[in-house]
C-alpha cells in the first residue's frame, strides 16, 4: 500500500497550526471569558478543560491597581494564557479608548477586544461608535479585535480600519440563542480576509461546532461555561466542539439533498471500482 | 501589657466574636484585637439573611451541609445571645420570595426551582398574582415566584453588637482601632502578635480578619490563607410602615425588611480590590432593580449607601480549623455567608481550639486545600 494515501490531507495537517491572530500562533481556537463562575477555584479548572489560550478580561470590572493582590486576573497563569482585555461595559468610543490604554498601561498588552455597547437591553454594539474607536485605537498602535454585529459591510469596515480579527456575535450577550443568522457568518467569511471569531450567544457545543462549521477561524464564549451546571465538563464539551467543527470544516462537506442516496447500491459500488 | 490570653483572636467580625464569645463560655481568657470598630466591616455591610435555599448553588454539597446546619443552631444561638446580652437582634421566618419579571427571568427562576426541588427543600412556586396576595408591594410586572420558606434574616448589626456584649460579659477582652501587625512564631508555633507596637502573647492565636487574613506578616506566604475582597455595593432605605414582609430577591438585587423600618438593598459583587467606594452606576443599578420589583418604594427615605469587602477565598468556601503552625487557628473566607455561618463556626472552632475536637462538618474546609502538597501531613 502507498505510504502516502495514510498520511491525513493536507487540509487536515493545516488545522494542527490552529488560530493566527496579528502574527501570533495559538493552538486553541477557543478563547474564553472568566466572568460568572462559580467561584474563583472552577474558573480556573474550567479554563484548564478548555485548552484555550487566550483569556478576556473586563478591565472596567477588576482592581488592576495592586499586583499583589488576589484578584481572578492574578490567579491567572500568564505563562500559560494570554489575557485579552475588553472594554465591557463601555457605552462611547471614548470611554472604550480610555478604556484600552488603562489595560494596556495595567496589563503590558497592546491587544484590546473592544466592544461598545448601543443597547442595555441587546447589548448589540454601537455600530458608528465602534468604527470610531477602532479607528483610534490602530492608529495609536492598538492590536484591535472588534465585538461587532453579524454584518458583512461592517466587518469589512473594520477590516480596512486595519482591525486583525472581526469578532461577530451569534446571538445576544449571554442569551445562549446560538448562531441566529449562519447565512450572515457566510458572507461575512467570504468579505474578509482576517480571522472571524464567532462572539457572544454560544449556549451549548453545537453552536460552537456550527461556527466553526461555518469557516470562522475561532469561538469566544463566557457564560455557556460559567452558568453551566458543570462548568468544568461543559469547558471540555466546548474544547471538543471547536475540534470537531474546524476539522468538519476543513474535511469538505457533503451537500445537503432532498433525497436519500443509498449508501451500498450497485452504483456506488461500482464507482468505487471504477477509482481503482 | 496584658497577661498572656489563652486564645488571642485577630479581627473582631461576626467569625471573631462568634469564635471569641463560644470559647470565653469555655472559660478561657479571650482577647480579640480589632484594626477598626468590631463588627463595622463585612459584618456591618450584610443584608442578615440566612438564605441557603434561595441562593443555593450547584456543586457545593459540603458548603451546603455546614449551611443549613448552621441555620439549624439559629433560633438557639439567637435566644442564647439574648440571655447573655440582653438585646433581641431581629431573628424572622417569614422567608424569601424570588420573583421574575419577564420570560427569561421565570426561565432562570424554573431551573433554580427544578434543582431545589430536586435537593428536596421546602420551596412553592407561585403565579404573580399569588406572590402579591402575599406581598401586596410587589409590581404587576412581576409574572413569577418561588417562595423559600425555609430562610430566615437577622439584623446582622445587633447581631454582631450583642455579641460584643456577650463577649465582655463572659470576660472577654476586646481593643478596637488595635491593628495587629504581625504575627509572632517560635520554632514552627504560635508565641503571640504584634499590635500597636507590642507585643501581645498568648498560646493560641486564630485568624478571622477577614479580606485582611491572608496580609498578615509573620506568616510564610505559602501558609497565608489566600482571601481576596469582593466589594458589595448597598443602599439602605427608612419605611415609614412595613412595605414588605419577605425577603424580595431579584435576578440582580434584594430587599430585605428589619423590623426597625430599614429596607436593604443589595448588592454588587465586584472585584475590586480594598476600595470602598460606593459608586453612581451601583446606586442606580440597586435602585433600579428594587423598583423594577417593589415600585412603592419611590416615596421612602434614602438614608444610608455603603460598601463592604466579603472575605472571599478561591473556591468560595471558608477557610476553617489548624494551620500547620502549632497554636495557629484560621476562620475566614465566610464570603456572602458569614452570618448565616456564624453559630457553626462558632461551634466547631471552639470544639476544636477548646477540646481538641475536630468535628466532621469542619473537614473539607481546612487551609490545607489551598498548600502544596507537602504541607498536608502536617495539619492532617
Amino acid at each position: 500500500m502507498n505510504r502516502e494515501t495514510l498520511a491525513p490531507p493536507k487540509e487536515l495537517r493545516a488545522s494542527q497550526d490552529a488560530l493566527t491572530i496579528s502574527g501570533k500562533t495559538y493552538r486553541s481556537r477557543l478563547l474564553m471569558g472568566i466572568s460568572l463562575y462559580p467561584s474563583a477555584e472552577v474558573m480556573l479548572r474550567a479554563l484548564e478543560a478548555s485548552g484555550a489560550e487566550l483569556v478576556t478580561v473586563a478591565i472596567r470590572r477588576v482592581n488592576l491597581k495592586d499586583p499583589r493582590a488576589e484578584n481572578p486576573v492574578t490567579l491567572i497563569d500568564r505563562d500559560r494564557y494570554e489575557i485579552l482585555p475588553n472594554t465591557a461595559g463601555c457605552y462611547t468610543a471614548r470611554d472604550a479608548i480610555y478604556t484600552a490604554h488603562l489595560a494596556r498601561e495595567a496589563l503590558g498588552t497592546s491587544l484590546i477586544k473592544l466592544e461598545v455597547i448601543g443597547d442595555e437591553e441587546t447589548l448589540y454594539p454601537d455600530v458608528e461608535q465602534l468604527l470610531q474607536g477602532a479607528s483610534a485605537l490602530v492608529r495609536e498602535g492598538f492590536t484591535v479585535l472588534p465585538y461587532c454585529n453579524d454584518d458583512p459591510v461592517t466587518c469589512k469596515k473594520l477590516e480596512e480600519l486595519g482591525c486583525v480579527a472581526v469578532m461577530p456575535l451569534g446571538s445576544p450577550i449571554g442569551s445562549g440563542c446560538g448562531i441566529r443568522n449562519p447565512y450572515n457568518f457566510q458572507l461575512i467569511r467570504a468579505a474578509v480576509k482576517v480571522p472571524v471569531i464567532l462572539d457572544a450567544g454560544v449556549g451549548t457545543a453545537s453552536d460552537v461546532a456550527m461556527g466553526m462549521e461555518l469557516g470562522c477561524d475561532g469561538v469566544l464564549l463566557n457564560s455557556a461555561v460559567a452558568r453551566a451546571r458543570n462548568p468544568v465538563r461543559m469547558a471540555e464539551a466546548m474544547r471538543k466542539a471547536v475540534e470537531a467543527g474546524r476539522l468538519a470544516y476543513e474535511s469538505g462537506r457533503i451537500p445537503q439533498r432532498f433525497y436519500a442516496d443509498p449508501t451500498s447500491s450497485m452504483r456506488s459500488i461500482s464507482r468505487l471500482q471504477k477509482k481503482d | 501589657m496584658e497577661k498572656p490570653a489563652d486564645l488571642l483572636i485577630v479581627g473582631g467580625g461576626i467569625v471573631g466574636l462568634g469564635v471569641g464569645w463560644r470559647v470565653a463560655q469555655a472559660g478561657w481568657s479571650v482577647t480579640i484585637l480589632e484594626r477598626d470598630r468590631a463588627g463595622r466591616g463585612a459584618s456591618w455591610a450584610a443584608a442578615g439573611m440566612l438564605a441557603p435555599v434561595s441562593e443555593v448553588k450547584y456543586d457545593e454539597p459540603e458548603l451546603q451541609e455546614l449551611s443549613f446546619q448552621s441555620l439549624k443552631l439559629y433560633p438557639e444561638f439567637v435566644s442564647e445571645l439574648r440571655s447573655e446580652s440582653g438585646m433581641d437582634v431581629d431573628y424572622r421566618t417569614e422567608g424569601t420570595l424570588r420573583v421574575a419579571l419577564n420570560p427569561d427571568e421565570a426561565a432562570e427562576l424554573r431551573r433554580l426551582y427544578d434543582y431545589q426541588v430536586e435537593l428536596g427543600l421546602k420551596v412553592q412556586e407561585l403565579s404573580g398574582p399569588e406572590a402579591r396576595e402575599m406581598e401586596p408591594s410587589l409590581s404587576p410586572s412581576v409574572t413569577d415566584a418561588v417562595a423559600c420558606f425555609g430562610d430566615h434574616q437577622v439584623d446582622n448589626r445587633r447581631l454582631v453588637l450583642a455579641l460584643v456584649r456577650a463577649f465582655q460579659k463572659r470576660g472577654g477582652r476586646l481593643h478596637e482601632r488595635m491593628g495587629v501587625e504581625s504575627v509572632q512564631l517560635k520554632a514552627g508555633r504560635v508565641t503571640g502578635v504584634t499590635a500597636g507596637s507590642e507585643s501581645w502573647p498568648a498560646s493560641r492565636v486564630l485568624i478571622a480578619a477577614g479580606s485582611w487574613s491572608g496580609r498578615l506578616e509573620g506568616i510564610p506566604a505559602e501558609l497565608c490563607p489566600p482571601v481576596r475582597p469582593v466589594k458589595g455595593q448597598m443602599v439602605t432605605l427608612r419605611m415609614a410602615a412595613p412595605l414588605v414582609q419577605h425577603v424580595i430577591r431579584g435576578r440582580k438585587a434584594y430587599l430585605a425588611p428589619k423590623s426597625d423600618g430599614r429596607l436593604l438593598i443589595g448588592s454588587t459583587m465586584e472585584e475590586m480590590g480594598f476600595d470602598t467606594q460606593v459608586t453612581a452606576g451601583a446606586v442606580l443599578q440597586l435602585l433600579y432593580e428594587a423598583w423594577r420589583m417593589v415600585p412603592g418604594l419611590e416615596d421612602l427615605a434614602l438614608v444610608e449607601t455603603q460598601a463592604g469587602l466579603r472575605p472571599t477565598s478561591r473556591d468560595h468556601a471558608p477557610i476553617l480549623g489548624k494551620t500547620p503552625i502549632e497554636g495557629l487557628y484560621v476562620a475566614t473566607g465566610h464570603f456572602r455567608h458569614g452570618i448565616l455561618l456564624a453559630p457553626i463556626t462558632g461551634s466547631l472552632l471552639r470544639d476544636l481550639i477548646v477540646e481538641d475536637r475536630p468535628g466532621v462538618l469542619i473537614k473539607p474546609f481546612g487551609l490545607e486545600r489551598f498548600l502544596s502538597p507537602s504541607y498536608h501531613e502536617a495539619t492532617s
